[in-house]
C-alpha cells in the first residue's frame, strides 16, 4: 500500500494550559481532496496549525511525504511543501495584490503560464492587481490567499474554512476553484464547516469532535449515510441546501 | 515570479493604488501658516531650511527604531545608545585624521564625514548585534522586560562609553569647509544643516526604495504586518528580525555622526536626550512606517523652530502639542501600518 502524503499518528496538542488534541490520527492520500469537518471547538484549526508547526504537537508523530516533521520549525515545512491558508486569511493588507503574490513565489520567478491559471481561477484579482489587498472584499481576500498558496507548486495545501462568511455565489466560485485545483492533481486537506460545500468536493473525510477523529472514510459513504451525518456533524446534507 | 511576469500578466489599464498625500500636506500647509506669524521671508527660509536640518537628523536616528517596533514588537529604550556610540565612534576617524578636519578642500572633508559615517555605521551594527543577542532575545515577547532590559542595556552601555572615552564631555571639530553658511540676499543657510537635509533625503529616498522595490523590503512590511505568515510562507523572520536590528542601530549610529558634528561636542547622554524627540516622531508617524516617520520628523522639527521664534515660551510644549493633535485627528498615526 502506498504511504499517504501526510500521516498524523496520536498527535497531542497543548497551548498553554489547555488540552486541545488528544491523540489524532489520520492521513491525507496524494493527489486527493480531504475534508476535516467537525463542529466548532473540535480542533480542526489546531490540527492544521500543529501540522505546520506553528504550534508544536506535545507528543505524536506527523510525517509528511516519508520525513518526519513533528518538531520541524515552520519556515522548514513551508520549505518542504506545504502551503497553508489560515481561517483568517493572512494576507497582507499594506502590499498590493501583485506583492503578495509576489512575496509567495519564494523560490524565483513565478512561471507566466503558471500566473495566468491562477488569474484565470481567480479573475477577480486582475482588477486589483496593484492595489492593496486590504481594499478587497472578504470573498477576494480568499481568492488571494489561495492564489497566493499556489503561486508556485506546492505538494500540500492546508486551507482553514474558505468559504466562512461568504456570500451563496462566492461559495459556488470558491467551489469551482478547488474543483479546478483538485482535477490538477493538487493534495487538499481543508477545513470546512459548510457540508455542502465539503460534499461536492471530498474524496475523503475526517471528522473531529473534542480533539479526536471520530470518523474517518469516503465522503461519499458519510454523503449516502443520514443518521451518520446527524450523529457525527448534528446537521444532515439537507439542512446545507 | 519575476515581478515581469507578473506585470505583463495584468492589464495594462490596471487602477493603482491611491497616495495618502493628506499627511504630506501638512508640512506646506504648516509652512503656509507659519509666515505671517514669522513675518519676514527671508527669516522664515532660513527658519525653514534649519527646521528641515533639525527633521533630518531625528529622522535618521528614528528610522532604525520605528522599523526594530513595527517589524519585531520590541520597545528597545536603549536605541539611544547607539546614537551616542556613533558619536563616539567619530573620535575613531577624527584621533587618526584630525588634519582633514582642518583642511580647507570641502573634498577632504566630506571624506572626513563619509569616512566618520562608514566608521559609526560598522561600530553601530556590531554594537546592534550584541545588543540584540544578549539584551532583547531573552525578552521577545513581554513589554515590560523589554523596558527594563534595554534601559539597563543603556546604563550598561553609557557607563562603557565613560570607561572608554571619559566622562567628560568631548569637543569635536566641525570641519573646515562645513562651517559657515550660504548667503542669498537675506537668506542664511548653514552649511552643514543644508548637507544633513541631503544625506536625510538620500536616506529616506534609499530606505522607501528598499522596502518597496526589494524583495527583502516586501518581506519587511509583510513582517510588520503578519510575522506568523511570512514564516507560514518559508521565510525565516527571525534572520530578517536581526538584520533589521542591526540596520536600525547603524541608522542611530549614521544619526548620531549628524547629531555630533551638529552639537560639537560629545557626552555619552546625548543619544538619551533625544530620545523623547525619537519616541514621539515614530508614533506621530505610525510605529513602523517609516514614511510615517519621515513626515513626523520635519513636522516636529519645523513647529519646534517656528514656535521658538514666535513664542519661546511654547517651545518646549510644542512637540506635545504636535503629537496630541495628529493622535486625535489619526489615531494610529500619520502613515497607520496594519498591524497583527
Amino acid at each position: 500500500m502506498t504511504e499517504p502524503l501526510l500521516q498524523l499518528s496520536g498527535v497531542h496538542t497543548h497551548i498553554g494550559p489547555y488540552h486541545i488534541l488528544h491523540g489524532v490520527d489520520f492521513a491525507v492520500p496524494a493527489g486527493e481532496l480531504t475534508m476535516l469537518l467537525g463542529r466548532n471547538g473540535a480542533g480542526k484549526t489546531t490540527t492544521l496549525r500543529t501540522i505546520m508547526g506553528l504550534w508544536q504537537a506535545s507528543s505524536g508523530h506527523i510525517r509528511f511525504d516519508g520525513r518526519d516533521i513533528t518538531t520541524a520549525s515552520t519556515p522548514d515545512i513551508a520549505r518542504a511543501g506545504i502551503a497553508y491558508v489560515p481561517e483568517a486569511m493572512g494576507i497582507f493588507t499594506d502590499l498590493t495584490v501583485r506583492e503578495n503574490i509576489v512575496l509567495a513565489a519564494r523560490s524565483g520567478p513565478v512561471d507566466k503560464n503558471r500566473l495566468d491559471w491562477i488569474l484565470g481561477l481567480f479573475p477577480a484579482l486582475k482588477r486589483f492587481w496593484n492595489l492593496p489587498a486590504g481594499n478587497l472584499s472578504g470573498g477576494q481576500k480568499q481568492m488571494l490567499a489561495i492564489a497566493r498558496a499556489i503561486a508556485e507548486p506546492r505538494r500540500l495545501l492546508l486551507i482553514d474554512e474558505p468559504t466562512k462568511g461568504l456570500a451563496p455565489v462566492m461559495v459556488r466560485s470558491m467551489i469551482e476553484a478547488f474543483r479546478a485545483l483538485k482535477s490538477s492533481g493538487e493534495t487538499i486537506l481543508l477545513v470546512e464547516q459548510n457540508f455542502y460545500a465539503a460534499s461536492a468536493l471530498g474524496d475523503n473525510v475526517v471528522v473531529m469532535d473534542d480533539g479526536r477523529i471520530v470518523h474517518s472514510g469516503a465522503m461519499s459513504d458519510l454523503v449516502a449515510d443520514k443518521d451518520m451525518q446527524q450523529r457525527l456533524l448534528g446537521l444532515s446534507l439537507d439542512a446545507h441546501q | 515570479m519575476s515581478d515581469m511576469a507578473a506585470q505583463s500578466s495584468a492589464p495594462a489599464e490596471l487602477p493603482r493604488a491611491k497616495t495618502d498625500w493628506l499627511p504630506l500636506l501638512l508640512i506646506p500647509a504648516l509652512g503656509l501658516l507659519a509666515l505671517p506669524f514669522v513675518g519676514n521671508p527671508s527669516t522664515w527660509v532660513t527658519l525653514t531650511v534649519a527646521g528641515l536640518a533639525m527633521g533630518m537628523m531625528i529622522f535618521l536616528m528614528a528610522s532604525g527604531l520605528t522599523l526594530v517596533f513595527g517589524l519585531m514588537d520590541i520597545i528597545n529604550f536603549g536605541h539611544g545608545v547607539f546614537i551616542s556610540l556613533g558619536a563616539y565612534a567619530t573620535l575613531l576617524v577624527l584621533g587618526p585624521l584630525a588634519g582633514w578636519a582642518l583642511s580647507d578642500s570641502i573634498g577632504l572633508n566630506l571624506a572626513l564625514l563619509a569616512l566618520c559615517i562608514l566608521v559609526a555605521m560598522a561600530v553601530t551594527a556590531l554594537a546592534g548585534a550584541v545588543f540584540e543577542r544578549v539584551i532583547v532575545r531573552p525578552v521577545y515577547g513581554s513589554h515590560l522586560k523589554q523596558i527594563l532590559v534595554t534601559m539597563g542595556g543603556l546604563i550598561v552601555t553609557e557607563q562603557l562609553i565613560h570607561a572608554i572615552w571619559g566622562a567628560s564631555p568631548i569637543p569635536i571639530p566641525l570641519p573646515q569647509s562645513l562651517r559657515g553658511a550660504f548667503v542669498l540676499g537675506d537668506i542664511v543657510m548653514e552649511r552643514y544643516r543644508v548637507i544633513a537635509v541631503v544625506i536625510g533625503l538620500v536616506v529616506f529616498i534609499g530606505m522607501q526604495l528598499i522596502l518597496n522595490r526589494t524583495r527583502i523590503g516586501l518581506l519587511i512590511r509583510a513582517g510588520v504586518e503578519n510575522p506568523e505568515m511570512v514564516e507560514a510562507l518559508g521565510y525565516r523572520i527571525r534572520r530578517l528580525f536581526v538584520s533589521v536590528f542591526i540596520a536600525g542601530s547603524a541608522l542611530a549610529g549614521l544619526g548620531g555622526v549628524m547629531w555630533a558634528f551638529y552639537r560639537q561636542t560629545l557626552t555619552a547622554g546625548m543619544g538619551m536626550e533625544v530620545m523623547v524627540l525619537v519616541f514621539i516622531v515614530i508614533i506621530i508617524g505610525g510605529l513602523g512606517s517609516v514614511g510615517g516617520c519621515f513626515v513626523g520628523s520635519i513636522l516636529v522639527a519645523l513647529v519646534a523652530n517656528y514656535v521658538g521664534f514666535i513664542e519661546p515660551k511654547l517651545a518646549l510644549i510644542s512637540n506635545i502639542l504636535v503629537m496630541a493633535l495628529v493622535l486625535i485627528w489619526r489615531p494610529q498615526g500619520l502613515f497607520p501600518v496594519a498591524r497583527r
